[in-house]
């Protein structure tokens, strides 16, 4: 059981949640207001489902090797461009408006991945380098969609994509699970996973044994940036307007530690997608726990500083082996004269 | 004939010239020494950031962490000097060794165990910045004589301009870097870690303290990096230098450093960083184009000097072949 991915993950969400079990008894208590639920463990849920959606397209580009540096911008370019496209509309209730505005915004999310897996698999530049290219320009191009402002919009339609409920759940708990379907149904039921995983393991060899390389190297990119789309989207949508500056500010940061959490390892060739949904929420919890103790929201940085160190200590095998040793070698004096002469 | 590893540093030099040349034609004001002083007087931070960024990219590394350091070089100092009432005597060499040994860690934490550099700087990063809060959450103004001397203080030139004492620190941590990259075994060995880690530990090189000593170094940077960082805001504050970082790489990749390692000169990322500051002084002088610009052009030359690497490469191993 131990050696189950999903292990030290869940026992590390288990321990947090305990932690807020002891620290405040009402933190699991559930409320039932106006057909809404209301509480903490929904409130993780609801703000989680950006970081969770963001992270799933982040562990397919981890697991081809890869790394995308630029959802963070996706995510405020997307919404700037939602946002943009319904302020210019007249009635910004219409369903079509509102529609084509959704729809924009993923189209152009779905091409800035195209530009970065374009980058990657056909130029083959390296992918830190290839995303931090969009991810420093990125900025400037949300912050010229909006015109430097901070674009506030009226339409209550799209305020339900990132606030509204459905069967007394917030709405963007819905967007976050589906999507998880569908990727771990198109990776886990069908050979898409294993190409993706092959492609990570060695491109070169990959294409040699018939698969597409570049091609799934490609989608895998464009999957993620329509994944930062969404969580774009949502976050827009949440607070109903659009900030080029900050929307998704260090999204990539905490969504790169929400998978590498979640088990997936940065060397690439396997991943858990639960894992990641896992480490998602892990970060989350985390991060409503320390506002809830009330210490200042700026300290959780420190905390993740060290939640990174050891998740990667751990997944460290020259840490382990430093560990089992030490813990195998015991000190007798005897023990050390017989391998001395041994 | 040119040497084929000093295209992309003429490149960058002649782009440097280029831009500099058209905005002296295009705004009044703008072809002067003193407008290229003031690039140095206010990137005086960024050099230095970006010299020991230059050595452990050019060592096949990554260091994310040295916005953070210069924030939490400028707090301690702020809250020693004027909160705890420390002469910064004491304060400047104790952030200096705290910031080396901030990269010290990270350095033995990469090597020993065996974690991407990508990952074990961004943890440092984190930690700096949240360290900074620890501090305090508000800005730590300071007033102390000495560093508003440094601040104020101006080095008159002939003809009438000036620099500031920042400025003579970078150009000197500039020169030292250029005499320790070329002419000293350390420069060497980080050329030949960042060319190949294995054949350097199968040549019997020191691998495991240059790795470390590369991250040291760049610790050491921030850390002064954050020194002359407060005596440009005099103040404290656990928002400053926020994704410096990335203009940090920005400047090293422009200046020709390829991002695989092996590759690279100071004198290149000399260049970067002016480049970064005439754009920034460009678009003060247009005055209609918004800061965001920035950003978008520092993107596009990003670019532009990563496909000329590309094309640069893919020759040499075609020539190879």
């Amino acid at each position: 059981m131990v050696k189950h991915h999903l292990f030290w993950p869940l026992v590390m969400l288990g321990a947090l949640l305990l932690f807020n079990l002891l620290y405040s008894p009402d933190f699991f208590s559930v409320q039932m207001r106006a057909g809404k639920l209301y509480g903490s463990l929904i409130d993780i849920l609801n703000f989680g489902a950006p970081l969770i959606l963001v992270a799933i397209g982040m562990t397919l580009v981890i697991a081809t090797k890869g790394i995308d540096l630029s959802v963070g911008s996706i995510v405020a370019i997307a919404g700037a461009m939602a946002c943009m496209t319904l302020s210019k509309g007249t009635d910004q209730n219409m369903l079509g408006l509102v529609l084509s505005a959704v729809g924009i915004a993923l189209v152009l999310a779905l091409a800035l991945g195209l530009w970065n897996g374009m980058l990657v698999a056909a130029f083959g530049i390296q992918p830190i380098i290839a995303t931090l290219i969009l991810m420093v320009a990125g900025r400037g191009v949300a912050q010229l969609i909006t015109g430097g402002q901070i674009i506030t919009v009226s339409s209550s339609a799209y305020k339900f994509i990132g606030a509204g409920s459905l069967l007394t759940l917030p709405f963007s708990i819905f967007i976050a699970g589906a999507v998880l379907l569908i990727a771990a149904l198109l990776t886990r039921k069908t050979a898409l996973g294993l190409f993706i995983e092959s492609v990570g393991c060695n491109p070169e060899a990959s294409r040699l044994a018939g698969i597409r390389s570049r091609v799934v190297m490609i989608a895998v990119y464009m999957f993620c940036g329509l994944c930062a789309g969404i969580a774009g989207l949502l976050l827009s949508a949440n607070v109903s307007s659009a900030d080029g500056n900050n929307a998704g500010l260090w999204y990539e940061l905490d969504a790169i530690l929400a998978v590498v959490i979640g088990g997936t390892s940065l060397s690439g060739g396997r991943f858990y997608l639960l894992g990641t949904v896992v480490g998602a929420l892990i970060i989350q919890t985390l991060t409503t726990t320390i506002y809830m103790i009330g210490v200042p929201p700026e300290i959780t940085l420190v905390v993740k500083a060290f939640v990174v160190l050891l998740v990667c200590l751990i997944q460290s095998e020259t840490f382990r082996k430093t560990l089992v040793h030490r813990f195998k070698t015991r000190r007798y004096p005897a023990e050390r004269e017989v391998k001395r002469h041994a | 004939m040119l040497k084929r590893q000093y295209i992309p540093i003429v490149v960058t030099a002649a782009l440097l010239a280029f831009m500099f040349a058209a905005g002296s034609f295009r705004y009044t004001g703008f072809f002067s020494l003193q407008v290229l002083l003031n690039l140095l007087i206010d990137n005086a931070f960024l050099l230095i950031v970006a010299v020991g960024m230059t050595f452990v990219i050019v060592s096949g590394g990554i260091d994310l962490s040295v916005g953070s350091v210069i924030a939490l070089t400028t707090m301690i100092s702020a809250s020693l000097v004027q909160q705890q009432g420390w002469p910064p005597a004491v304060v400047i060499p104790l952030v200096l060794v705290l910031g080396a040994a901030f990269g010290w860690l990270m350095g033995a934490i990469i090597h020993y165990f065996k974690i991407q550099p990508f990952i074990v700087t961004l943890a440092g990063m984190f930690l700096a910045r949240g360290l900074c809060y620890v501090i305090s959450i508000n800005t730590i103004t300071i007033d102390h004589p000495f560093y508003t001397s440094m601040a104020q203080t101006k080095i008159k030139l002939p003809g009438g301009f000036f620099i500031s004492i920042s400025v003579v620190i970078a150009l000197v941590v500039v020169a030292a870097a250029i005499y320790l990259a070329h002419y000293t075994r350390f420069g060497r060995n980080t050329y030949a870690l960042g060319g190949s880690e294995s054949s350097a530990l199968l040549m019997g090189l020191p691998v495991a303290r240059t790795k470390i000593l590369v991250y040291t170094f760049s610790g050491l940077c921030s850390a002064l990096a954050g020194v002359v960082f407060t005596f440009y805001m005099l103040s404290g504050y656990g928002l400053h230098a926020v994704g410096l970082e990335l203009d940090a790489i920005a400047a090293v990749v422009i200046g020709g450093t390829l991002l695989t390692g092996g590759v690279g000169y100071i004198l290149g990322t000399f260049f970067g960083v002016l480049i970064q500051g005439v754009i920034q002084t460009i678009i003060s002088f247009e005055g209609t184009l918004s800061s965001w610009w920035t950003k978008i052009v520092i993107g596009l030359l990003l670019l532009l000097f990563i496909v000329l690497q590309r094309l640069l490469s893919a020759r040499r191993q075609m020539q190879k072949a």
